[in-house]
């Protein structure tokens, strides 16, 4: 927790010299991935990341501009700097792209796409499609929508 | 028949001697039962903590994660606004030293100083104990008491909980603080704070600007799960503190016991030693003066 803070402080002069706080200007991206129980990356360096938003699916590379998106249940594919890839599955979150080519990617629910099994999708989708049907609360309806959109997404990644 | 006159007759020897130690007796057979407590107290107490600190490792990835956007954007909130909120995080449960009273400290110390300067602010209790410390002093600046909190570890939904109570309660705060105790190791954790921001303070923040193809409600998305993330992190770190210090209180106790025992223990012997002398000068000076 110190190192990171220690790290956070160095980078923010960086900041103002628009320098990064690794020498290569462009071609090292901290990336951090976690979820509340566990940490896939942690500052780590890799080459490109695929994330799915709510306003479409995008790639972030080093250097890529700052922004701020918030996650759709989908595919994260993260692209090692040896050339291999890992996808997971998140549920929801958000994903930050800052100044310093730092990216925080973090999600509430995440697993590797392979601890997935494509039959139980299908049958809690099948499962959430009967139960929208039946229910009239907006918020039961809401969350009934949402497990609707989770099971699509596993379903769609996993064909 | 004889042998339950002998019985009587120990029964009553007993009795009788018993009848002279008996504080001591009963005091002493009290703090043994205390310090079998304070005892089984601290191995649940250790069992919780090494569960707590394993949890904690990946939560603080996850809690600095999602307090970087503000530490890099270097978001400030303007000194004008007046609207605070500060989340006190602590427990229901007692006997872990001094734990729930440095947080309350803390609060307490940050409402007199932004209530002279003028400020309002309302108050977010996470725990029965906390409430139980600030209710009679500043009861009037509580907004939301959280209960049930301690007995299980905290999980991603308690902390959404909170989250959705606070924004459905209608305080439109500026900027506010959650006040937990970070764990630095076994036997030590401080009293710490983390900013909060509003989506107005963030959104109009200099530094924001950069940050690219932004509209208002992917903000407000990010803005309410980025206070989930950092309530959730504080819980975090006030269980394992708790534990920890509840571990160090126990264990402590259990010490204390045993000297208490020791004593005790030397005290109820000599009285007893005193009074069998005491028996016998009685019956040898009664023998001597046949």
């Amino acid at each position: 927790m110190m190192a990171a803070k220690f790290l956070l402080r160095r980078a923010v002069p960086a900041l103002r010299h628009a320098r990064c706080y690794a020498d290569a200007p462009a071609a090292q991206m901290s990336f951090t991935f976690a979820s509340p129980t566990q940490v896939f990356f942690k500052e780590a360096s890799v080459k490109q990341i695929d994330v799915p938003t709510l306003t479409g699916a995008f790639g972030i590379l080093p250097a890529h501009v700052p922004t701020l998106q918030v996650l759709r249940p989908g595919v994260v594919t993260v692209f090692n700097d040896d050339g291999s890839s890992t996808k997971y599955f998140v549920s929801s979150g958000s994903v930050t792209v800052n100044a310093d080519s730092s990216v925080q990617l973090l999600a509430e629910e995440a697993v590797p796409l392979d601890s997935l099994d494509l039959t139980t999708a299908k049958a809690n989708l099948e499962k959430a499609q009967s139960e929208l049907v039946g229910v009239s609360d907006e918020a039961a309806r809401a969350e009934v929508l949402i497990s609707m959109e989770a099971s699509e997404a596993i379903v769609k990644a996993l064909e | 028949m004889f042998a339950r006159t002998n019985n009587c007759m120990t029964f009553l020897t007993i009795v009788f001697f018993f009848f002279f130690l008996s504080p001591v007796t009963i005091r002493l057979k009290s703090i043994k039962n205390i310090q079998k407590i304070t005892k089984s107290m601290k191995m649940v107490a250790a069992a919780k903590y090494s569960r707590a600190e394993r949890s904690l490792k990946p939560a603080r990835v996850y809690g600095t994660g999602a307090m970087a956007l503000y530490e890099k954007a270097e978001i400030k909130a303007p000194e004008d606004k007046n609207k605070h909120l500060i989340i006190g995080v602590s427990s229901d449960r007692g006997l872990c030293g001094a734990i729930h009273s440095s947080v309350s400290k803390a609060i307490k110390s940050e409402i007199a100083k932004l209530s002279g300067a003028g400020k309002e602010v309302m108050i977010v209790n996470v725990g029965d104990k906390l409430r139980g410390l600030l209710y009679r002093t500043h009861g009037k600046h509580i907004l939301i008491n959280c209960k049930e909190v301690g007995r299980k570890p905290p999980t991603f939904t308690d902390a959404s909980v909170i989250a959705t109570e606070l924004l459905d309660s209608g305080y439109e705060f500026d900027q506010g603080s959650i006040v937990y105790n970070r764990f630095r190791s076994v036997i030590s954790y401080k009293t710490d704070a983390k900013p909060l921001f509003s989506l107005d303070t963030v959104a109009s923040s200099e530094n924001m600007g950069i940050y690219d193809d932004i509209d208002a409600d992917v903000l407000r998305n990010y803005q309410e799960f980025a206070l989930v993330n950092i309530i959730y992190f504080g819980l975090k770190e006030s269980t394992t503190s708790e534990q920890s210090a509840r571990m160090t209180a126990m264990d402590s106790a259990s010490k204390n016991a045993s000297e208490m025992i020791d004593k005790l223990t030397l005290t109820f012997n000599r009285t007893r030693q005193a009074v069998i002398t005491k028996e016998l000068i009685e019956i040898i000076s009664g023998a001597a003066a046949l």
